[in-house]
């Protein structure tokens, strides 16, 4: 048996959900294999031919690849398919998007954002949005797997065997064209992967008082999120929300500020290893998912918890 | 130019569901049921774009049991044109919906389908794709905004990193996002309306798809229950349980 690990990459850097979806991999199978699908990415490949378990990685390099276009990366892996016994990729918008095509190329059912797993065939998955858990078995040949990033260890960046070989790619679909991409630019740690995350909901009234998020992210070095409330109505876009429709996070300190906790913005972060919820409702349901809970005007507490984090800076210094 | 727009019958979103004490499932008896919310996304873009001169009938699709026409029923009181309904008393996997919306696709021969991005019960978050690849249309998932230009349209998606732009030539198969749009409410004269709108019904087993589930459910429970913690008097307290308590800052 043999996995074979897609890799999600921007050509340069290798996206954290790689490393975690080869984590999950090995709990199945030592032996890991990774495709790279890019354009001008060999040094790329070649680093993730050193990550921890991964025995070999193969490299489509071709420029119709520089943009993860779903309708060509999916016949490279449907070609490699029944070398292995397990396909996988982390279930973010990148896997999301191509695996179900290479599902269906291979008549084989998927089984979609699996946070769990049990043995080679079975898989637990949240269904309705976390409020309940599955456990499922794939009776299919070849298990097609997308992964939740956030539920597994990402492996270490090193004592992989170095093997890099190069496949080609002659088949561009033609009926898709990659336009432009606008990626949100930000300082902050990235969302899915910060060690803190604060985020606001309707209760920050505008997207002028997200500042009062910004302020105290950058004290402690943290991600700025939002509810689903907060983006419908504009205040920020919608790659800042954590959700069920949203990114799923799961940091050490979560603080929820102005939002009620509606289940679509639990289902996102519920895991978190700490919840602080700030809210001036104290019937909000988000106090019942909070570690701490603190019952009070956002717009008086803000600016407190930004001065009390600097007298705590002045003490460590 | 036709449209083909499916939709499913799901819990409300609203609904707090309830795991069964068996694990057999979720308890759908006496429960509120309603179109899957991104679904609804799928039929008012439809109708946009027939309101816009762009297409001249928009076809729903469901496939399900026979409350699955109320569904569709909502899809025309919202303004579709007519229906097809696709009997079935099991729970489908996406692999065997996404084979028969495309049966039904070489039949109809729609210029676009549309479709939520997932459904809100199993959230598996496939059927678009799978449809696409085995009409081998574009496809073009997860859109916030579809612009129609002659025989192509540029469609914006969303991304974990933010918004991407394709370009996919027609025919081509969209998932719908929540924010491509705002739903309309159908009127009272326009449910009436629908009641007469035709819908044409099939049963699954007649349209020669083998349909068998590959996945088997083993069992489903409730998640781990967080237990709730303390409420705190002030900011300062706050702070201190933080970092000294919680050790998290």
């Amino acid at each position: 048996m043999t996995i074979l690990v897609l890799a999600e990459h921007n050509n340069i850097d290798i996206k954290s959900s790689t490393l975690n979806t080869i984590s999950a991999a090995s709990q199945i199978d030592q032996d890991i294999h990774v495709l790279v699908t890019g354009y001008e990415c060999e040094e790329l490949a070649k680093n993730i031919s050193k990550f921890e378990k991964v025995s070999k990685v193969y490299l489509a390099n071709n420029e119709k690849l520089k943009n993860p276009i779903a309708e060509n990366i999916e016949p490279i892996v449907v070609s490699l398919a029944n070398n292995y016994s397990h396909i996988m990729a982390p279930a973010t918008t990148f896997g999301k998007n191509i695996f179900p095509r290479i599902a269906v190329k291979l008549d084989i059912a998927q089984v979609s954002d699996v946070i769990k797993i049990i043995s080679s065939d079975t898989f637990m998955r949240p269904i309705y949005a976390g409020n309940a858990i599955a456990t499922v078995k794939s009776n299919d040949k070849i298990k097609v797997v997308t992964v939740r990033p956030t539920s597994f260890d990402p492996v270490e960046t090193s004592g992989g065997k170095e093997q890099v070989e190069n496949i080609s790619f002659d088949n561009d679909s033609g009926s898709v064209e990659f336009i432009d991409r606008e990626e949100s630019q930000s300082e902050r740690p990235e969302l899915s992967t910060a060690r803190v995350v604060i985020s606001g909901g309707r209760g920050l009234q505008s997207a002028e008082n997200f500042k009062l998020l910004n302020e105290i992210a950058d004290k402690l070095n943290a991600a700025v999120g939002a509810s689903r409330a907060a983006v419908d109505a504009g205040y920020v876009s919608n790659d800042y929300q954590v959700g069920q429709t949203g990114k799923v996070v799961v940091p050490d300190l979560y603080i929820a500020v102005g939002i009620s906790g509606a289940i679509q913005h639990l289902a996102g972060m519920k895991e978190s290893k700490v919840i602080v919820a700030i809210n001036k409702d104290e019937e909000a349901p988000i106090f019942n998912v909070a570690d701490y809970g603190l019952n009070a005007d956002l717009f008086e507490a803000l600016p407190q918890l930004s001065s009390e984090l600097d007298k705590l800076n002045t003490i460590q210094q | 130019m036709k449209l083909l727009v499916t939709v499913k019958r799901v819990i409300d979103y609203n609904v707090q569901i309830r795991v069964k004490a068996d694990g057999s499932g979720v308890e759908k008896d006496n429960v509120k049921m309603s179109m899957n919310p991104p679904d609804e996304n799928a039929v008012e873009e439809a109708l946009r774009i027939k309101e816009a001169g762009k297409a001249d009938e928009i076809i729903i699709l469901s496939v399900g049991n026979d409350k699955a026409q109320e569904t569709i029923r909502t899809a025309l009181a919202m303004g579709a044109d007519r229906g097809i309904h696709i009997k079935t008393e099991n729970d489908l996997e996406p692999l065997a919906i996404s084979k028969i919306i495309s049966k039904v696709a070489e039949e109809e021969k729609p210029s676009i389908i549309l479709m939520g991005k997932q459904a809100i019960d199993d959230d598996s978050n496939q059927t678009g794709q799978m449809t696409s690849a085995l009409l081998n249309w574009p496809q073009a998932t997860f859109a916030s905004k579809i612009e129609i230009e002659g025989q192509n349209a540029i469609v914006t998606r969303e991304i974990d990193e933010g918004l991407e732009r394709i370009k996919v030539s027609i025919p081509f198969v969209a998932s719908c996002d929540l924010r491509l749009n705002e739903p309309r409410y159908a009127s009272l004269p326009n449910i009436m309306k629908a009641k007469k709108k035709p819908i044409d019904t099939k049963d699954a087993s007649s349209l020669g798809i083998n349909i068998e589930p590959r996945i088997e459910q083993i069992k489903v429970e409730e998640p781990p229950v967080r237990q709730k913690g303390i409420m705190v008097s002030d900011v300062a307290e706050l702070v201190q349980k933080l970092k000294h308590e919680a050790k998290v800052i």
